[in-house]
């Protein structure tokens, strides 16, 4: 089984680094089910056992609350609030929602091009896989506009994090799913299962992007969608990327970012080419740091975000389809 | 290893699916826990006109039909039926605020019961001759309406009956104490829990206040404040006026504060009559007959005028009315006042109360909670449904977003929406206050000079209408 590819998100909190650091050392054979709180290096062995794990997700009220050390919950709990704390560590990533999201809904929607049946399910019927969960920002929202989300992070603590914030609220808690993997594990099982799969604000953590895009790919339906956001290769993108969000502004903890690893959009593009997609829309994100609020612009020399059509060979015409985006206003 | 426990995941996936189907049933859930605790999306504390509309949008939207609303009145639940005369407490409702009761409905019933409209405002000053007035081209169309409190209460509460599904209106209860995340307690929720007068509890998302001027969400949820009392009494009453049709609001500025008449049938009028704090108490404790002449002195009399204001102004009416041709705002006289409904006379102190912050996560203030202004303008619950139509407005925006109900980041945009609109609104209501409780000679000058000139700048007085009815 290969290494752990998939690095940490970013914006990481010192004790996620640790846990992380532990979920590499164990690589990925040792899957720690989130469920089985006590003992955080168990594997599951039997299959009765992880079936009892599964299914008791949504249940009213999950078994293993029982089993659940007092202290330990204590901590996920605070490192919940952490997360979730909209003027804390994770400012920007929970502004990104106000963008992210709509580019999700609309993208999907749009490529349907049949309206929602219902208007506050918009997402009914569609399943989506979230790259690189942490805290559960991005599934939460998704799901309740009636996607089923599946959650993967390869830092076991995040997924314990993310379903303890799920449980509080009844609505959702049996529309996501939190496994702590990495894509490439999930393309084992998993392949062509998803209507869409979104990546971001993860892809510029990767040691191997080609790898990790292909895997991603995979997990894609014929026709489905990818949803990319990620920081361009620029000299712009270094100095408010890193150089102003991590030491001077200091905006997320320094060391978050490898200026290396980030992606030009041209490169993506040809990743995605290359996998069998067709890019539908590039465009640039900016964030505003004193007015804490992201807004779409033209320029991609930054943050942008990719949506990508998976072909289908059975309808060819897809691809042809005049592609509209209502959340993109410049 | 691994791949067996991935494997596993469509099928929990497909429990996931499975549960779709219990959607409705999971609400129920909520609704009859146990032990005396409740679970709501969004809460509001106060029925009050304000929190009343604010539970009704909400309720009529439908990107919302899922949610469950609760409304909180500290009062029972009365049985209205329409009296023949009229309250002494009523509102001007300003176009668009007939716009959002239109939106769920409740324009109508006001319609049905009663309610006057306004076709024309004068303003004029007690110190110079001074006036403004405010009408649209033809004098048949509408700048407001005047309608009774109770009625417009009344209106609301019978759209709120259509929506009983998701809004359910808990009268008699009263949030006793509010524990709001990220203040000194240390629930581990990240929901506001609500401990009411009658032992039950409510874990709400957001939790809107609408519970007036002293409000106790603003204080629970440690919002800061600015009050001020304007050591100023407002008398209301209901008279009775020989009027023909009766469709003028009439202000005039005296030294010891404004005093209003607004329309409420052809011969029916309810007066507002702002003063200092003694002449109310010899107001409201004088024979009826000696109020009336008061009132019709007060509207009349010219004992504070001040010669240099009124050469000055008739000079600046000559002017313009030279440059200006066809200018049609013409001095009307005010109605006089024959008689006053028995026992209609009341009064109330007048102070200003602003919030810094209306939001706070999973916080949101709305009307008197966030603003009170003094009566002046007769704009204090128009303020107050605006709050209501930009909060349904964004709530709607974050839950199409998949927000979280109580998230700041959709709340600050309607304190930054609401925030723009009141503050110049409330900043001008207490100016003029300032401006005109003097007969101080510059200052009357000054004034005169500037009602006048805003009377003949038509389109000066065409935004102030836009602003009033937009
Ligand atoms: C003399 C006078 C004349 C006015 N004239 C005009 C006018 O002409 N035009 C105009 O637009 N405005 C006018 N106003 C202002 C207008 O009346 C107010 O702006 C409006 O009533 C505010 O409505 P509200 O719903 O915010 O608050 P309120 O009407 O104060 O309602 C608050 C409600 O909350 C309830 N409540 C309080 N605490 C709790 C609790 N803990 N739990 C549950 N329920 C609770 C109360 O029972 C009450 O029903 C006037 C005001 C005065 C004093």
């Amino acid at each position: 089984m290969a290494a752990v590819k998939l690095v940490s998100r970013r914006c990481m909190i010192g004790s996620i680094r640790k846990g992380l650091a532990n979920a590499i050392q164990n690589n990925t054979a040792n899957i720690l089910h989130h469920f089985e709180w006590k003992n955080t290096n168990a594997v599951l062995t039997t299959k009765s056992q992880i079936y009892r794990c599964l299914s008791t997700i949504s249940a009213e009220r999950p078994v293993v609350r029982t089993t659940i050390d007092e202290e330990e919950l204590r901590k996920f709990v605070l490192l919940s609030q952490q997360w979730w704390d909209e003027q804390g560590e994770f400012e920007a990533l929970h502004a990104l929602n106000r963008l992210r999201i709509p580019f999700v809904r609309d993208g999907l929607l749009n490529q349907r091009g049949i309206p929602p049946l219902d208007i506050t399910q918009p997402l009914a019927g569609f399943s989506v896989l979230d790259v690189g969960s942490g805290g559960g920002l991005l599934a939460e929202p998704l799901a309740r506009l009636g996607a089923h989300v599946v959650g993967i992070d390869a830092v076991g603590e995040n997924i314990k994090i993310a379903h303890i914030h799920l449980q509080q609220d009844t609505m959702i808690a049996g529309k996501v799913k939190y496994i702590e993997a990495t894509a490439e594990d999930m393309v084992v099982t998993e392949e062509e299962k998803f209507d869409a799969v979104v990546v971001s604000e993860v892809a510029e953590h990767v040691t191997d992007l080609s790898h990790f895009i292909e895997s991603c790919c995979r997990l894609v339906k014929p026709g489905g969608s990818i949803f990319i956001t990620t920081l361009n290769k620029t000299q712009a993108a270094y100095f408010l990327g890193v150089l102003m969000a991590e030491r001077v502004l200091h905006l997320v903890p320094a060391g978050t970012h490898d200026w290396n690893k980030f992606i030009p959009p041209v490169d993506l593009q040809y990743l995605l080419d290359k996998n069998g997609f067709v890019t539908r829309l590039v465009h640039g994100m900016f964030y505003n740091f004193l007015g804490k609020k992201w807004s779409w612009i033209q320029n991609t020399s930054i943050n942008y975000a990719v949506h990508a059509v998976k072909i289908d060979s059975t309808k060819s015409q897809t691809s042809e389809r005049k592609f509209k985006n209502d959340s993109i206003s410049t | 290893m691994a791949a067996s426990i991935v494997r596993k995941c469509s099928t929990c996936f497909s429990i996931g699916r499975q549960l779709i189907s219990l959607y409705p049933m999971s609400r129920r859930l909520q609704t009859s826990s146990s032990n005396n605790e409740y679970l709501a999306d969004i809460v509001i504390s106060g029925g009050g006109m304000v929190g009343a509309a604010m539970a009704c949008a909400l309720g009529h939207e439908e990107l919302l039909k899922h949610k469950r609303v609760i409304l909180l009145e500290a009062a029972p639940k009365r049985e209205f039926k329409l009296p023949e005369t009229f309250s002494n407490r009523t509102c001007t409702l300003s176009l668009a605020t007939i716009k959002l009761l239109n939106s769920f409905g409740a324009w109508e019933e006001i319609q049905k019961m009663r309610c006057h409209p306004v076709h024309r405002m004068q303003v004029w000053d007690s110190c110079s001759n001074s006036l403004i007035t405010f009408n649209q081209e033809e004098m048949t169309q509408e700048l407001a309406f005047v309608a009774e409190n109770d009625v417009i209460l009344e209106g609301i509460t019978r759209r709120l009956d259509a929506v009983k599904d998701n809004v359910e209106v808990w009268y008699k209860t009263k949030g006793k104490q509010y524990i709001i995340p990220g203040g000194d307690s240390s629930e581990d929720n990240s929901w506001i829990t609500i401990h009411l007068d009658n032992g039950k509890k409510i874990k709400t998302k957001l939790l809107i206040g609408a519970d007036g001027f002293k409000s106790t969400v603003r204080d629970a949820s440690k919002l800061h404040f600015v009050t001020w009392d304007y050591k100023q009494t407002a008398v209301v009453a209901t008279l009775c006026v020989s009027e023909t049709e009766n469709t003028v609001a009439w202000q005039r500025f005296l030294p010891t504060g404004p005093i209003a008449m607004l329309p409420l049938s052809r011969s029916v009028s309810n007066l507002i009559w702002t003063t200092t704090p003694e002449n109310a108490k010899y107001l409201l404790q004088v024979e009826e007959e000696r109020f009336v002449d008061a009132v019709n002195d007060a509207f009349w009399h010219d004992r504070d005028m001040n010669s240099v204001a009124v050469n000055v102004g008739n000079f600046l009416t000559n002017i313009s009315n030279n440059l200006m041709q066809g200018d049609t705002s013409t001095r009307q006289l005010p109605p006089t006042v024959t008689g006053i409904q028995a026992g209609s006379r009341a009064s109330f102190p007048l102070g200003l109360t602003h919030s810094s912050n209306y939001v706070r996560s999973r916080v949101a203030l709305i009307g008197d909670a966030a603003h009170r202004c003094h009566p002046l303008a007769g704009q204090g619950v128009n303020l107050g449904f605006g709050d209501v139509t930009c909060l349904r407005d964004v709530l709607t925006k974050a839950v199409y977003d998949g927000s979280d109900l109580g998230s700041l980041s959709y709340l600050v945009d309607y304190e930054t929406q609401r925030q723009r609109k009141v503050l110049p609104v409330i900043g001008t209501i207490d100016f003029l206050q300032r401006l005109y409780n003097t007969n101080f000679t510059p200052i009357v000058l000054l004034r005169s000079v500037g009602l006048q000139a805003t009377n003949t700048l038509t389109f000066l007085k065409e935004r102030i209408i836009k602003e009033a009815t937009a």
